[in-house]
């Protein structure tokens, strides 16, 4: 069959299949964004409902020095992006491990605070209804940096090894979209946790 | 980069057929695949397996709802077919066939060689199919076969405080949350894969208004899965952490909440409807256009209906709680979007119809499904908007009524357009074309099996009788109505079987299909019957919603008009 000698519109491309990756990245963040908002609207839902103490304004403190670590920690994955894109992997070793530093402390800081509420103040996940709500909401987002970290270090002992290159610096990117993710998620968490609801 | 030149070739270069492989090579193969097709065909034929299971614990409940005081089953088992035929029909039979279909038909349809991330959708399939595993085997855990002690007995919205652990004893719920946390993070990420796949795979030319509805169909409804999806793993999570950790989410003793459950519980189980209808919509919109012979009519109303259905159907959960009590304002506003909800879809049912309309209408098994399918949903359609009227929903919210109204929506709606589109892709996905006399007498028993059931499952809620009850009083009115309906699973038994006898023996023995049997317009129908495993020789360069209309008539194209 021939084909039309019609002078026929040319054909216009769709979105790339170099941006997949990213695609992606945003629909996982939408769908765990669907999670958060859940375990948010139960979290304000339940604010000031539970029947034994004790309260959040007793026992909680602003994690000032943790929040800050988290939120640099996006901008150095930003450095370390451009590292990458440049082709300066050394440079991009170097902010990627102050990334999982930041990481790491932001993680041992919720350790900190939650074993000074188990053993000071006696606030466990089934003691009370403001128990349950706080570990779980709190809990959720400390398992998306652990995942995160997890992550990072992979990508950190593959850099260690050699094998990151600068052709890699798209999949980083995609990464880095999930590093972000997790940070953004703590500004909710943070302002419902300790400044909304306290 | 693209070969920038209109589809003027055959689009597949003939299959090279391999020698037959020893069984143990084939198994490997289908079980480690990636190839979406494969996968596609994985999820139906896991979905149709479900299907008779979920089918066999409906009979069941109504073989012991056939007369009154009837003892066929106790009321714990009938309490575990409820729960079990719900949740397998919903989570494990409608989500997964759905997925094969659309995984199937979307990388065909929109000139690509494999979904995005095809690890990704070999890793969804599977965790769906362990979630299913996990539920079922509830059967086995615990005091076992017999006692069946550890099977979900909780109804398949697991309302609590049933689920509490002083009231849920042993594992029974704990399979429930686990099978379906599982098969949700399949869903999930195979959602995900599907948008991915639509967004980054169409082939040149093919903007988003040349895509096939089938494809904003779906693209709606996995975006639907990944809103609504999220919202069940939540609440599932809660639960887990009520029942292991000793929590307090929806424990009324410690200032939690019941109805809270409910609310998290809808918010995805609304949704989750239009997920399973969206598909069916797409079949529809597919195949009524070819067997019409007519373009689709109203292409881009269709496309703004379908949008408008995804977003209005995150809003309007709570009309399944009018019966709970909630402010007048709570229910004002849900009694309007449900209503609301009704106008994009009636939009649907008329362009359906604006096809239809003068066109040369072939009545082949996949058309007289999708008519049956525009008469059943409408009316499906018609009792949800009566219940959507909260003061009427008081009356008969837990109804018999309510049961009837949801089956015509699931069986009247969408189980028919789904076995449309058996029969309509079943020659691409076998090479060779269904029996046609069966697939007929398939429709015709199984129709008649349907309206002898659900039909006249109106009157008994209408007449007051409850859902979920395992027996009833005689001389209530009820007795006749639930022998009719009871009857009519036995019709809808018989058309089931000819379909499976169908689909085995068609596999088998019959006749060639060859690639376009249809004379249809959307690109799968132009490579080969089954796809080789590249599904396009040459990628394919579209200017029209139907490339294959004008490869047909290069004097005529479409891309003229549109």
């Amino acid at each position: 069959m021939a084909a039309t000698t019609i002078a026929v519109p040319q054909p216009e491309m769709p979105l790339s299949h170099e941006l997949r990756g990213r695609v992606g990245m945003w629909c996982l963040i939408v769908a765990e964004s669907a999670i958060f908002s859940i375990f948010v609207v139960a979290y304000l839902y339940y604010a000031g409902k539970s029947i034994s103490g004790p309260t959040p304004r007793e026992v909680l403190h602003v994690p000032y020095f943790n929040s800050i670590c988290l939120f640099s920690s996006s901008f150095t994955i930003v450095m370390a992006e451009h590292a990458i894109a440049r082709g300066k992997t050394r440079l991009f070793g170097i902010w990627w491990l102050l990334t999982i530093v930041l990481g790491a402390i932001f993680i041992l800081g919720t350790a900190r605070e939650w074993y000074g509420l188990i053993y000071r103040d006696g606030l466990t996940i089934s003691s009370s209804l403001f128990g349950t709500t706080f570990y779980s909401l709190v809990g959720l987002h400390a398992f998306h940096v652990l995942v995160g970290l997890t992550g990072l270090s992979i990508i950190l002992a593959f850099t260690a090894l050699g094998y990151v290159k600068q052709e890699h610096a798209e999949r980083i990117g995609v990464f880095a979209m999930y590093w972000h993710f997790v940070d953004a998620i703590w500004v909710v968490v943070l302002s419902v946790v300790y400044f909304i609801t306290r | 980069m693209w070969d920038a030149e209109p589809i003027s070739k055959p689009l597949a270069v003939p299959p090279v057929r391999d020698a037959v492989q020893p069984l143990f090579d084939r198994v490997h193969g289908w079980i480690t695949t990636v190839d979406h097709k494969r996968l596609g065909i994985l999820y139906i034929v896991y979905a149709l397996f479900f299907l008779v299971i979920g089918g066999i614990e409906a009979s069941i409940m109504r073989l012991q709802l056939i007369r009154p005081h009837n003892d066929f089953v106790s009321p714990q088992v009938f309490n575990r077919m409820f729960t079990m035929h719900g949740t397998t029909m919903i989570f494990f039979v409608a989500m997964p066939v759905m997925f094969g279909f659309i995984n199937y038909a979307i990388p065909l349809m929109i000139g690509a060689r494999d979904m995005a991330f095809p690890r990704l959708n070999a890793w969804g399939f599977w965790m769906t199919a362990f979630g299913g595993i996990i539920l079922y085997f509830s059967f086995l855990g615990g005091s076992g076969l017999y006692g069946a002690g550890s099977t979900p007995d909780v109804g398949w919205f697991a309302y609590a405080p049933l689920t509490s652990p002083s009231f849920s004893v042993g594992h029974s719920t704990d399979y429930w949350i686990i099978g379906l946390l599982i098969s949700g993070f399949g869903s999930i990420a195979t959602a995900i894969n599907i948008l991915t796949t639509i967004f980054c795979l169409r082939c040149p030319g093919m903007t988003l208004g040349k895509m096939p509805l089938f494809a904003w169909m779906n693209m709606v409804t996995a975006g639907l899965v990944v809103l609504a999806l999220g919202p069940l793993t939540a609440a599932q999570l809660m639960l887990l952490i009520d029942r292991y950790l000793g929590g307090h989410f929806f424990d009324t003793q410690a200032g939690g909440s019941a109805i809270i459950w409910m609310h998290f519980f809808w918010v995805f189980g609304h949704p989750e409807v239009y997920v399973l209808v969206m598909p069916a919509f797409a079949f529809v919109s597919e195949i009524i256009p070819v067997f019409s012979r007519k373009a689709i009519f109203g292409y881009p109303i269709m496309v703004g209906a379908t949008i408008s259905i995804g977003f209005i159907s995150m809003s309007v959960w709570a009309h399944h709680m009018f019966t709970v009590g909630m402010t007048s304002y709570g229910n004002a506003f849900f009694v309007a979007s449900t209503m609301a909800i009704a106008v994009p879809t009636g939009i649907k049912i008329f362009n359906w119809l604006g096809t239809m309309w003068g066109g040369k209408l072939i009545f082949k098994t996949p058309m007289l499904f999708c008519v049956a399918f525009l008469f059943q949903f409408l009316i499906a359609g018609l009792t949800g908007v009566m219940l959507s009227v909260a003061p009427f929903n008081w009356q008969l919210g837990g109804s018999y009524f309510v049961v009837a109204h949801f089956h015509y929506v699931i069986v009247g709606g969408i189980l028919f357009a789904l076995f449309g589109a058996f029969y309509y892709w079943f020659p691409k996905m076998s090479g060779r074309m269904y029996n046609e006399k069966l697939g007929k007498l398939h429709f015709w028993v199984f129709l008649i099996g349907f309206h002898l059931t659900f039909d006249f499952m109106h009157i008994p809620g209408i007449l007051g009788m409850p859902r979920r009850i395992y027996t009833y009083e005689p001389g209530r009115g009820w007795d006749t109505w639930n022998l009719i309906i009871t009857i009519g699973v036995l019709f809808q038994a018989v058309g089931i079987l000819i379909f499976v006898y169908n689909l085995v023996s068609s596999y088998f023995k019959g006749k060639l299909a060859g690639d376009d049997p249809w004379d249809a317009w959307t690109l799968e129908w132009s490579t080969s019957s089954p796809p080789p495993d590249y599904n396009f020789a040459t990628i394919p360069v579209v200017r029209s919603r139907r490339p294959l209309w004008d490869l047909k008539h290069p004097e005529d194209p479409d891309w003229k008009y549109e």
